[in-house]
């Protein structure tokens, strides 16, 4: 089992496609889609860094955006120094509602997430899942 | 007069704990003593005290008193119920498992366990995938079903799964090199468990057509597909 990044659950939710690829010499899948960190919940001159808001690719209607609500997302990033033998770390989140009419999401990580990852990737798992 | 069922409900209402609304008097009014009394020609009915319980010869005054008075924890009698299964996951339907070693997999549903999670296989040899035990909230229910008539989940439970409990070794060096060289194999029952179950599933799975090759294909979201678009 590939060293994963230490997250909130077990280590056996893998949260890093490197090392996903190195351990596994199958057919890689991508069970998550892909999202955007817009930035922080704001107003004009005050923001709220404890909710970030979330484009999730695909996702363009505040309807479209109730399958999502509650599914968990992790925001996945390098670092300079490996823990767990891997340079990859993780900050685990979810979805929490929508944020506006055109598909947005408001979304709540352990810890805030850094400034440096607005505009970059999050990945939304389809779990937990109610299908 | 019959013994009747203790009051559940005090008939005399708390003000602030330790101060009730009526006064002795007042109780004794409404509890009816009085009636009782001069049912019973003047005296409150009682029995004669029952023989106590001969004290244990050897009961000595505690060595030790706790310096405060500890509150007994109330008991739990909380019994948590299975998590109940969805709709959509009756015996015999093919999941998509989410996380976990084998994520992607298309697997079959046996049955769900008193723990709550839920019994699946592959079957082993279609994809891989031995009984495993798997949570609701990581697995997609799709609409393809397998006949499970043929199969008996009956003896798979939640201790089945258990982990063996490490032999405790003494603290010695020598011993301690030894564990750490000890194999993990997989004992012979539980292939034959496997094979058990995989060989009427199989059986019922090689009857439909492109359904093995299905099971053995993993599920993978593409470049424009929208889950909360897709049908499953």
């Amino acid at each position: 089992m590939p060293n994963c990044p230490t997250c909130s659950r077990a280590s056996s939710r893998s949260t890093s496609s490197a090392e996903m690829v190195k351990g596994r010499e199958g057919e890689r899948v991508r069970l998550y889609v892909c999202g955007r960190i817009l930035g922080y919940k704001r107003s004009k001159s005050n923001q709220y860094e404890n909710t970030s808001l979330v484009q999730i690719e695909g996702v363009n209607t505040k309807e479209e955006v109730d399958w999502y609500l509650g599914k968990r997302m992790a925001y996945i990033y390098k670092a300079a120094t490996k823990k767990n033998g891997t340079p990859y770390r993780c900050i685990w989140g979810k979805v929490c509602r929508p944020h506006g009419n055109s598909g947005v999401v408001r979304a709540k990580f352990k810890t805030n997430l850094p400034p440096k990852s607005m505009g970059s990737r999050v990945r939304v798992f389809m779990y937990p899942s109610n299908i | 007069m019959a013994p009747s069922k203790p009051r559940s409900k005090s008939r005399n209402p708390l003000l602030i704990p330790g101060i009730g609304k009526f006064s002795r008097s007042k109780m004794y009014h409404k509890r009816g003593i009085w009636a009782i009394k001069a049912k019973h020609g003047g005296t409150f009915p009682r029995h004669d005290p029952k023989p106590a319980a001969p004290e244990p010869a050897s009961k000595k005054p505690p060595k030790f008193y706790p310096a405060d008075d500890v509150k007994t924890p109330v008991p739990n009698r909380r019994k948590p119920k299975p998590a109940k299964l969805r709709a959509s996951i009756t015996p015999g339907t093919v999941l998509i498992l989410l996380a976990g070693r084998f994520m992607g997999k298309r697997v079959v549903f046996l049955k769900q366990l008193p723990s709550g999670l839920l019994l699946i296989t592959g079957p082993f040899t279609v994809n891989g995938v031995p009984l495993r035990r798997v949570n609701q909230a990581y697995v997609i229910a799709t609409s393809t079903k397998v006949d499970i008539s043929g199969v008996n989940v009956d003896k798979f439970d939640d201790k089945y799964f258990a982990k063996d409990k490490k032999k405790a070794y003494k603290k010695s060096e020598s011993s301690f090199f030894e564990t750490e060289k000890q194999e993990k194999k997989l004992p012979q029952q539980k292939k034959d468990d496997q094979k058990a179950v995989d060989t009427p599933l199989i059986k019922a799975i090689e009857a439909v057509e492109y359904l093995r090759g299905y099971l053995g294909t993993k599920f993978t979201l593409r470049s424009g597909t929208k889950p909360h678009e897709l049908q499953f």
